[in-house]
């Protein structure tokens, strides 16, 4: 006997899957990639008896095994092929109890597929409170499936499920639905070049291929036109015959009583939810306190980790002799590692609340009432979520994407969401618009530094919209254009729901966003430390005497010329080299080479940007309140207003983010997406600064 | 009869759904020929709306919900 089982766990959408996931594995789980796609499963490991462990999946709520966007396809992907590593030994199928003809249609098209399965009727409580109830023994005959009743928010009932799952004589021959009427060659050709397991996983393979896959697309669609087999009409024909199937199992099954005609409470809370009125301003509201609580409550956490990180940096420069390794150390990795976790606190934030809406039901009502808003933009209801986690960070944001089924839709949000201003941009926002105005600046009762910063993110939201509509004048549309959604019951938010998703966000970030940070980072240290010819050395030779011939020069002088150097060095290295060479043509921006410096250097992120400010001046990077205020002394000596507005603009606007790039790559796999998108946020970039600079 | 043009308040039953994609999703969704339908909620912008059906709540775009046709259940 084997000592590990594969469980997958499949269901609809508001299921309570996650929940029965959690529950099962809790903490003990891991998100991974698929070898070769984008796509993401979760794994987590459960103890079935003493010598069995069960390591059970969580796929993605799907309707059907015709699938229609990213997510439906993963698990998909997982059923369509026997020899998959995960493909499961046992699937436990989970029903909402309160809709479960619905949820039986998925149900019997993945038993059909020859896979032992096992229904766990969840949410039973509930629908016995709506006056519906099952016998679940009689359910079980008719279905010929063990079944159970489970509260995975509870956690009742996982015992008897476990037992089943113990349990060896698991068949896996029941069929709800059978083919046997379709012609005989039809399905042999079929069967030859799809290679499954039995016809109709065999044809349902051909019919996906046609429309979402490519391989053997063109030739599977021969044989179609060859046999005159309407696909459409199939998949109807199929879908309804499978309902009659389960209408009568579930009808026998059904233990009757009074319904009861009450309003729930969901219709009730969204009679004010989704009201003309109400709705709009609950959701502004809403909105205003989130990011409220994402600056306000971040502010201190971010100031530990940059301490932490200026103490690390220091304590290494003290105990290792300084030199390269020194270097490579505090301003390569260090560097880049500090980037990437300052974020993690406003992310932390933003996705806690996002998730806590989101289980809540909260965020299925906001795709409703802004599909209407979003539509002419090329984009739906669904586009709202990742624009507004793109407040945080992008990287997450774009793979939140996957739920939105229509591929123009969907790229489109892509597109446009990293202009949405991230985390990384507040830090630039920050210095430029304290360069520009004093701190205690005002504009009647409001502090104008808040107001221009505010209004930055209001341009970033209004470019994403009108290169939305762009977008959609340019893009060909595939697929016919529905937006269909469930909106599912209000429910108590789960604490380990909440932090499990949070979990997995921010790993998204560091895991995605970071390791190319930190890699980035690494390759601009080097860049920015050694230089052609034997310049750099040339500036050491040149301080050497300087610095070690006159005795009992002052700390402060020694301080001073220390920083002389860096900033000498950085304007000898390759770096430097770059920021000259690009000079001609970011001049017309008003930029000149220090900046096109810093501009090379943000590709890493671009907080980037104010590590880099501050080298080139010789200012001690401790982002300390003197540091900062020197920043923006010199920078004021040197640059005019018209300068800094333009700076700030191609700030919002340019894509310069390497994580963003594969991030996008990934999910559209498309190269010429990922460089449409990064020539056109150039382009906006330079074309907007450009014109900021010469009306100023 | 289509589903736009259900009011607050009135049930109905579904009689038939056109157009070959969003049929089969509407049937995957349960919106089946038979089935007992009511309008719930309509969007601040006046589309989408939202349908209760079989305990659970559906939204359509107004496009897609005149896809639907119905016929009224006389109270």
């Amino acid at each position: 006997m084997q000592n590990e089982i594969k469980i997958a766990l499949i269901g609809n959408p508001n299921s309570g899957k996650t929940s029965l996931f959690n529950a099962l594995t809790g903490m003990n789980h891991k998100v991974s990639n698929f070898p070769g796609t984008t796509v993401e499963k979760k794994i987590g490991e459960t103890k079935l008896s003493s010598h069995l462990k069960a390591r059970v999946i969580d796929l993605p709520g799907t309707y059907s095994l015709y699938p229609k966007s990213a997510d439906e396809l993963i698990t998909y992907d997982i059923l369509r092929n026997k020899s998959e590593n995960d493909f499961p030994d046992v699937v436990v199928f989970i029903a909402d109890a309160s809709n479960l003809k619905r949820n039986l249609l998925l149900m019997t098209q993945v038993a059909d597929l020859n896979v032992p399965i096992i229904l766990a009727l969840n949410m039973v409580d509930i629908a016995e409170r709506k006056g519906i109830k099952y016998d679940l023994k009689k359910l079980q005959t008719e279905l010929k499936i063990p079944v159970f009743a489970i509260n995975a928010r509870k956690r009742e009932g996982l015992e008897n499920i476990k037992a089943a799952l113990l349990n060896e004589n698991l068949k896996s021959s029941v069929n709800y639905f059978s083919i046997e009427n379709l012609s005989e060659e039809l399905l042999n050709e079929i069967g030859k070049v799809t290679d499954k397991r039995n016809n109709y996983s065999a044809l349902q393979y051909a019919i996906n291929v046609c429309d979402l896959l490519s391989e053997n697309a063109k030739q599977i669609n021969e044989i179609f036109k060859r046999h005159q087999f309407d696909v459409k009409k199939f998949q109807e024909e199929e879908i309804l015959s499978r309902y009659t199937t389960i209408d009568a199992a579930v009808k026998n099954s059904r233990i009757q009583n009074q319904s009861i005609i009450k309003k729930s409470l969901t219709q009730k809370v969204d009679k004010i939810i989704t009201h003309r009125f109400a709705g709009l301003t609950i959701f502004l509201v809403l909105l205003f306190l989130v990011f409220q609580a994402m600056f306000s409550w971040s502010a201190y956490p971010m100031e530990w980790i940059e301490n932490a990180f200026n103490f690390l940096g220091n304590s290494i420069n003290k105990t290792l002799p300084a030199g390269i390794l020194n270097d490579l150390l505090v301003n390569g990795i260090l560097a880049g590692l500090s980037g990437v976790i300052v974020f993690l606190p406003q992310i932390i934030i933003l996705f806690l609340f996002i998730s806590l809406l989101e289980d809540v039901g909260y965020m299925a009502r906001v795709g409703f009432m802004m599909d209407r808003l979003m539509r002419p933009f090329g984009m739906n209801g669904k586009s709202i979520v990742p624009l507004i986690s793109g407040i945080a960070c992008a990287v997450p944001s774009i793979m939140a994407t996957r739920s939105i089924e229509n591929k123009k839709e969907r790229l489109i949000t892509i597109l446009v969401t990293p202009l949405m201003s991230c985390s990384a941009r507040l830090p630039v926002y920050t210095l430029l618009i304290g360069i520009l105005l004093p701190a205690t600046a005002k504009w009647g009762p409001f502090n104008l530094h808040g107001l221009v910063l505010m209004f930055m993110y209001l341009i970033g939201f209004i470019a994403a919209i009108f290169s939305a509509w762009i977008f959609k004048l340019f893009i060909k549309q595939e697929q016919k254009n529905y937006f269909i959604m469930e909106l599912p019951g209000y429910k108590m938010p789960l604490l380990t729901n909440l932090a499990i998703t949070v979990y997995e966000k921010a790993g998204a970030f560091v895991w995605g966003a970071g390791k190319i940070i930190v890699a980035v980072s690494v390759v601009l240290w080097a860049l920015a430390s050694s230089g052609p010819k034997d310049n750099i050395k040339k500036i050491d030779e040149k301080y050497y005497s300087i610095l070690n011939t006159i005795p009992a020069l002052p700390d402060s002088v020694i301080e001073a010329t220390k920083l002389k150097i860096s900033s000498e060095k950085l304007e000898a290295s390759y770096a430097g080299e770059f920021g000259k060479m690009i000079e001609p043509a970011i001049r017309p921006l008003g930029f000149d080479w220090k900046i096109g410096i810093a501009l090379l250097t943000s590709l890493a992120a671009r907080e980037v940007f104010v590590g880099t400010v501050s080298t080139i001046y010789s200012v001690n990077n401790d982002s300390s309140k003197d540091s900062f205020s020197t920043i923006k002394e010199k920078m004021q000596k040197e640059y005019s207003i018209a300068t800094i507005l333009s700076l700030m603009i191609f700030y919002a606007f340019a894509l310069q983010c390497m994580s963003t790039m594969a991030v996008v790559k990934k999910e559209t796999e498309s190269l010429k997406w990922t460089l449409i998108q990064f020539f056109y946020l150039t382009f906006l970039a330079y074309g907007s600064s450009l014109l900021i600079f010469n009306i100023l | 009869m289509n589903l736009t043009q259900l009011q607050s308040g009135q049930k109905a039953i579904i009689s038939k759904v056109n157009g070959d994609l969003l049929a089969l999703k509407l049937f995957e969704m349960g919106m089946l020929p038979g089935e007992t339908i009511a309008l719930e909620n309509i969007a601040p912008f006046g589309d989408p709306i939202a349908f209760a059906l079989n305990e659970s709540k559906i939204c359509l775009r107004l496009a897609d919900a005149a896809c639907v046709e119905i016929k009224l259940i006389e109270n």
